[in-house]
């Protein structure tokens, strides 16, 4: 059992510039053993540098990192008992797929019957089995990237890091390899950390998340927690889609100008002569834009005091033309109040 | 005026002309190719052949006149000397020695370049690589031949750090030394690594380039030292650019022969030996047949670097 007591990464205060450029700033992190954690963040918001500090490819300026207890600040990717998945998944062009997959054992001098028994073993993992002799150019991009995941995993690595490994793959099988992996790392039982910027992919396969912006972190949490209680303004819009409200806008709906953010899924349309529902905020609007999406419409409600609503519905009973005829209405739009997350000021 | 210019009646007639080439594209490619073959085929290959037709025909002892009827004579001639052998064998010899110098000297540099370097020093470094080749080969020769002199400026550097014993006892070995730095193996060993060192250092550094760098990223993951990431990555990906650079350090010293006369000692160099057949011995059969030897060497040498998988990572 892996102790919970020691977590499997430890950032402490970790910073990394470039020049005048922050591009990880005093991060302090606890990963803990044997979870799926994801980081997430647009491009330039540090989580790969993140990662390549993690794998030694890169050292901190000031802080330190900790690997199951131990300090790794200033040590070399080869005495780090981690492996990485790259992005361009980094295979050997000059050596055929078993090659690739064996070079770890290979230079830890592992027998070459024991080599090969091993390979085809991992290859079955990946779903790959009878691919050693072939060519990393023979293979799609899909079969690329469970070769790079199969060339780590047969270290056996206590944390594999994977650098968006996804992202070069159509949507279809970016959603296939999704599952696959959350399954692979339940059966190997290792430590994940996965950077990505899509937030869809994060909720999809992640124990936890950390959402970082501008090189610090801006929450930690399990999906359920960004999505329904977003700590910044930030989380709130970059993990799903939310309507920041704030100022007087906000006063008139709850009598408060602090900043709030909804989800454009908990807010209903509904006529205005319809009875106003309890305990949830109530505002007018005309519906200035339909966007019908198949399983879904898209409402633009411009409100009657000013501001906009993005509001969400699923056709469960309606068709485009009865969606489509919302066009220019006047509606009342509804939610319940425990739907909005309230954003104090210094969270911005 | 302007639109003018565009005016029907040109315009079709040009267009009429890259619709046929379009439609019949077996003439396009007779119009671009042909010129290029022509020059290759004749000027290349055609001077080539008369060489080695040459080399079939041999030199009457007697009379002094090339009899021009096909026969071995010149290659049996070639062959039954001796001293053939050694010049062979010596020239060969000192262009793997200036090949295997210029890897050396080149490998690091061009490393230090693709990895290293800000593309400012990088800029300047090209610029120090090439600058040289832009300057006059002779002068470049010959002001080698006044630093290596025994009153030289290298002589001199030598002396003032006490060294002068060192040198003294490199040139009294026998093959390599000789009176000076400037007549023996030893300084045209230096000549010839300086004069074709950026010849190595270019495609080398290309190779280099091509590298991407997360590929010696994954090698140190997955638990190689840096000296392992070179011997299993850096240096296979690497060696058809090597190849390439050495096919140029190769021959370009096996058929070099101002050097060998400028810095060489008595000893006979294939650049020289022909030299000398063509000019002052007039055996024109002899040298084309002389000729032939780095074509033969050159086949041989590329023969053995593909059998070695140099150009597997193409």
């Amino acid at each position: 059992m892996p102790s919970s007591s020691t977590p499997a990464i430890r950032f402490t205060n970790v910073s990394r510039h470039f020049g005048e450029v922050k591009a990880v700033d005093e991060i302090s992190l606890d990963i803990l053993d044997g979870e799926f954690f994801t980081l997430l963040g647009p491009s330039g918001s540090g989580k790969t540098t993140c990662l390549r500090m993690l794998a030694g490819f890169d050292q901190p300026t000031t802080g330190s990192i900790l690997l199951h207890g131990r300090d790794v600040t200033g040590l070399p990717p080869y005495e780090r008992d981690v492996n990485t998945v790259f992005q361009d998944y980094a295979l050997f062009p000059h050596m055929s797929v078993g090659e690739n997959v064996a070079y770890g054992l290979m230079i830890r001098q592992v027998p070459k019957a024991e080599r090969e028994k091993r390979v085809e073993e991992v290859l079955e993992l990946v779903r790959l089995p009878g691919f050693a002799r072939r060519r990393p150019s023979q293979l799609s991009g899909g079969q690329r990237q469970r070769v790079a995941l199969a060339r780590a995993l047969i270290n056996n690595p206590r944390v594999l890091l994977l650098d968006e490994p996804l992202g070069a793959l159509d949507f279809k099988l970016r959603q296939q390899m999704q599952i696959e992996l959350k399954a692979i790392q339940k059966r190997v039982g290792i430590t994940f950390v996965f950077v990505t910027h899509d937030q869809e992919e994060a909720l999809t396969m992640s124990d936890r998340i950390a959402v970082f912006d501008h090189g610090q972190i801006e929450q930690v949490g399990t999906p359920a927690e960004l999505y329904e209680h977003p700590a910044t303004a930030f989380v709130a819009g970059f993990v799903g889609v939310s309507n920041l409200v704030n100022g007087p806008v906000a006063q008139a709906i709850t009598g408060s100008p602090t900043m709030f953010s909804i989800r454009p899924e908990k807010i209903h349309l509904t006529d205005p002569s319809a009875p106003m529902p309890e305990d949830s905020y109530c505002v007018e609007g005309h519906v200035r834009e339909v966007i019908y999406l198949g399983m879904y419409t898209r409402y633009l409600v411009e409100l009657k005091g000013g501001g906009e609503l993005t509001v969400m519905e699923q056709n469960l009973h309606t068709t485009s033309m009865d969606v489509l005829a919302a066009q220019g209405r006047t509606v009342r739009l509804t939610w319940r109040h425990d739907h909005v997350r309230l954003i104090p000021e210094k969270a911005r | 005026m302007a639109t003018d210019s565009l005016a029907p009646a040109r315009r079709s007639n040009f267009s009429r002309l890259a619709t046929f080439l379009y439609q019949h594209p077996r003439v396009a490619l007779a119009l671009l190719l042909g010129p290029p073959l022509l020059w290759l085929g004749v000027v290349y290959l055609g001077a080539l052949l008369t060489l080695v037709a040459q080399s079939f025909f041999h030199l009457d002892a007697y009379s002094g006149k090339i009899v021009r009827e096909l026969t071995l004579a010149t290659y049996a001639d070639l062959l039954s000397q001796a001293e053939n052998y050694r010049i062979v064998i010596r020239t060969a010899g000192m262009a793997a020695a200036v090949t295997l110098g210029a890897v050396v000297i080149a490998f690091p540099l061009a490393y230090f370049m693709t990895r290293y370097a800000s593309p400012r020093l990088r800029a300047l470094l090209y610029l120090a690589v090439l600058l040289p080749l832009w300057s006059n080969y002779l002068v470049r020769v010959f002001a080698w031949k006044i630093i290596l002199a025994k009153e030289g400026i290298f002589g001199w550097f030598i002396n003032l750090l006490h060294l002068g014993w060192a040198l003294d006892a490199l040139l009294k070995i026998p093959l390599i030394g000789g009176p000076s730095l400037a007549n023996s193996m030893i300084g045209m060993f230096l000549v010839f690594l300086y004069v074709w060192l950026p010849y190595m250092i270019l495609p080398v550094q290309a190779a280099l380039e091509r590298l991407p760098r997360s590929l010696l990223e994954a090698s140190g993951d997955l638990g190689a030292k840096p000296y392992q990431t070179f011997r299993y990555v850096i240096l296979p990906l690497v060696f058809p650019g090597v190849v390439a650079g050495s096919i140029f350090t190769f021959s370009l010293t096996l058929g070099d022969f101002i050097i060998p006369e400028a810095f060489g000692t008595s000893e006979f160099f294939i650049g020289r030996a022909v030299y000398v057949y063509q000019g002052t011995s007039g055996n024109l059969p002899l040298a084309a047949a002389f000729t032939l030897i780095p074509i033969v060497i050159m086949g041989i040498y590329l023969y053995l670097a593909k059998r070695l998988g140099a150009f597997e990572a193409l």
